[in-house]
């Protein structure tokens, strides 16, 4: 009963035998493919007494021989098919025969290649300029809040101090710590040739203080929280409650971006100044272990050597990188559209773009402070 | 409509015994049984959480019952290993009730995907068939290139029914199809529904809300109350049937004017 589906040519009649089903389907398309190329479709001289099974996919090999308007008056032409077979074929004839295959696109690869060009450049241009949007609007709603406090999210705030701070603490504790010790490792190989090996004290001292404690916490934060924020509100946006909240009259920059912002622009100072202190551990461990430096003397270097202002000047930047991160995680989250893509799509741009800015920002700030020789 | 098809002489396809469903403390199901029989449509209602989509999971494999047997086909669903069970529910095609769409894919590259990846045709020819059931769907050819985020509800549910119907089912479960979309609308779904069964062969299985779906496309209608089957019968008779919620639901308001509107003559 399973025999594949074939085409029987006898006297000019089409013989329909076999199975007409999807596991046959390529066979049967090549020979339909075949038999286009000399004959146009018609409903003449084609005998599907023979036909054993068939489904929708063996009916579109049949349409393409026969014709769709044709097949939508199959009652006419073929009626002694049994009632269901009649139905399919009547069933797909009808709804295929006003049906436009969609029109295919011309592709030319120049200009399609401009084209996307252009598109990313004004996408990075439009970016910039709803990012300064909405910073600005972020800063106008705090200004507006800040003097009422019946309407500061505490809660909130609280909750997001203990996602984005408290639960990265030990990350960013583990990681500077390494760092610090691979700076300490870097400096000891690099002045031992000048026998210079002490100063590797200033070193760890010098870099953490001043850039890699922001840094470092910076970079994590924009990886961990920009990105939850990114996908939190996108879900959001996704399920409609974005509008849920505008429609209730409440503003989602008070709700939902103050908060996160507040809650980081506190966080990573914290983070910073943890970051610092586990980082020159790190390299403390270094010098006790492989150059012999014993704790005490490494204090002592350190409060000989390395005064205040640098200490402020790394801790001076974190709420700075903070309101960067977090304004661009909950941009990113806003900007979702329904789609699962969409979500993937943005959480990359929120974490790349807040890494970006980051490590920008600290360049530039790396020159002002050094012209200003603080 | 030709609805007399199921006959109850024939052996059922899916035979659910003494089903339970459990999370925790709560009990969704217990000791359920409900039969669907070859080429008919099953209404399956019930009050809010009363189980009708669990009960429709439980039997599609998404979700694994605590007790009770779950026959498809002649075949015990829980006992098979997980080949032969992937080789049962690719039999079945599901409508889920959002329509599930994968968004990042267009209309017929959603339709094309099982047929890419289960048949293994090439992207050509499962396209040129996708954009086939997309129009028995009754979607219009253009929207083939469209992705779900463009459409409205009711084109999504078509085209998500296009999706269940890619394998060419021979079940077909579908939950709350008419749910969201307007009067005109879910009318034409239902009379698609009916149409896609007589032409195609399909038992299929409706979670619904919707009376007027009731009245027009099926030929029996279960009630599920109490974590069982109060009933299952056609639609007179459980009509009929003594019970203050069934009294509510088919004798209320909304269940009168959708009698009246499927048998505008008997009532003078």
């Amino acid at each position: 009963m399973t025999e594949p589906g074939h085409i029987d040519q006898q006297d000019g009649r089409l013989a329909i035998t076999g199975d007409w089903t999807l596991m046959h389907y390529a066979t049967l398309k090549h020979q339909v493919e075949r038999l286009a190329q000399t004959r146009e479709p018609s409903p003449e001289g084609i005998d599907l007494a023979r036909l054993a099974a068939l489904d929708t996919a063996g009916a579109v090999l049949l349409m393409e021989l026969v014709g769709a308007g044709p097949l939508a008056a199959i009652d006419d032409w073929a009626p002694d098919l049994p009632a269901t077979r009649r139905a399919l074929l009547r069933t797909l004839g009808e709804a295929m025969t006003d049906n436009r295959p969609p029109p295919a696109q011309p592709t030319r690869p120049l200009r399609d290649t401009l084209a996307r060009t252009g598109q990313l450049v004004e996408g990075l241009w439009q970016q910039q300029r709803q990012l300064l949007g909405f910073i600005g609007q972020v800063l106008a709603t705090l200004a507006a809040t800040a003097w009422r406090p019946g309407r500061w999210r505490l809660t909130s705030m609280v909750a997001q101090l203990h996602q984005t701070g408290l639960n990265a603490l030990p990350i960013v504790a583990l990681l500077t710590f390494l760092v610090g010790a691979v700076v300490a490792f870097l400096g000891a190989t690099v002045l031992r040739d000048f026998g210079a090996t002490i100063y590797t004290v200033n070193l760890v001292a010098f870099a953490f203080l001043r850039e890699f404690g922001v840094l470092l916490a910076a970079i994590l934060l924009a990886g961990r929280t920009a990105s939850a924020f990114t996908a939190q509100l996108g879900a959001m946006k996704a399920n409609e409650e974005l509008d849920a909240v505008r429609t209730l009259g409440l503003d989602p920059i008070e709700l939902l971006v103050l908060p996160r912002v507040l809650a980081m622009m506190l966080t990573l100072p914290i983070l910073t100044f943890v970051g610092m202190l586990s980082g020159i551990l790190g390299g403390a461990l270094v010098c006790l272990l492989a150059l012999d430096i014993s704790l005490v003397q490494f204090l002592a270097i350190l409060q000989r050597d390395i005064p205040l202002e640098h200490f402020l000047v790394g801790l001076s930047k974190a709420p700075l990188f903070a309101f960067l991160v977090a304004v661009i995680g909950c941009l990113e989250g806003f900007k979702v559209s329904g789609s699962a893509q969409s979500v993937g799509e943005h959480t990359t741009s929120s974490v790349v773009q807040s890494i970006f800015v980051v490590i920008l920002l600290d360049a530039v700030a790396a020159l002002f402070f050094m012209e200003m020789g603080w | 409509m030709s609805g007399s098809r199921a006959s109850r002489n024939d052996a059922p396809l899916i035979r659910v015994r003494g089903l339970a469903n459990r999370f925790g403390e709560h009990s969704v199901h217990e000791d359920l049984d409900i039969d669907l029989f070859p080429g008919e449509i099953l209404g399956v209602v019930g009050g809010s959480g009363t189980g009708k989509s669990v009960l429709l999971r439980s039997i599609v494999g998404l979700l694994r019952p605590s007790a009770g047997q779950i026959e498809v086909f002649g075949e015990e669903l829980l006992s098979l290993s997980a080949r032969d069970r992937s080789r049962v529910e690719r039999r079945f095609g599901v409508l889920f009730q959002r329509g599930a769409l994968f968004t990042s894919l267009t209309l017929q590259e959603n339709v094309a995907l099982p047929l890419i990846e289960h048949i293994g045709l090439s992207r050509a020819d499962a396209e040129a068939l996708a954009r086939v059931k997309l129009a028995l769907a009754g979607l219009p050819g253009d929207a083939a290139i469209k992705y779900p985020a463009e459409l409205s509800g009711g084109m999504i549910k078509r085209a998500a029914l296009a999706r269940a119907l890619a394998l060419d089912p021979e079940v077909l479960f579908l939950d709350e199809p008419t749910a969201g979309l307007d009067p005109i609308g879910a009318a034409a779904f239902d009379r698609l529904i009916l149409t896609l069964r007589d032409a195609l062969g399909l038992s299929v299985f409706l979670v619904t809300h919707d009376l007027d779906t009731l009245y027009t496309a099926c030929d029996r209608v279960a009630v599920l109350s109490q974590g069982r089957v109060l009933v299952a019968d056609r639609l007179d008779v459980v009509a009929a049937t003594d019970d203050e919620w069934i009294h509510d639901y088919f004798h209320g308001p909304r269940g009168r004017a959708a009698h009246e509107a499927a048998h505008p003559v008997e009532e003078p």
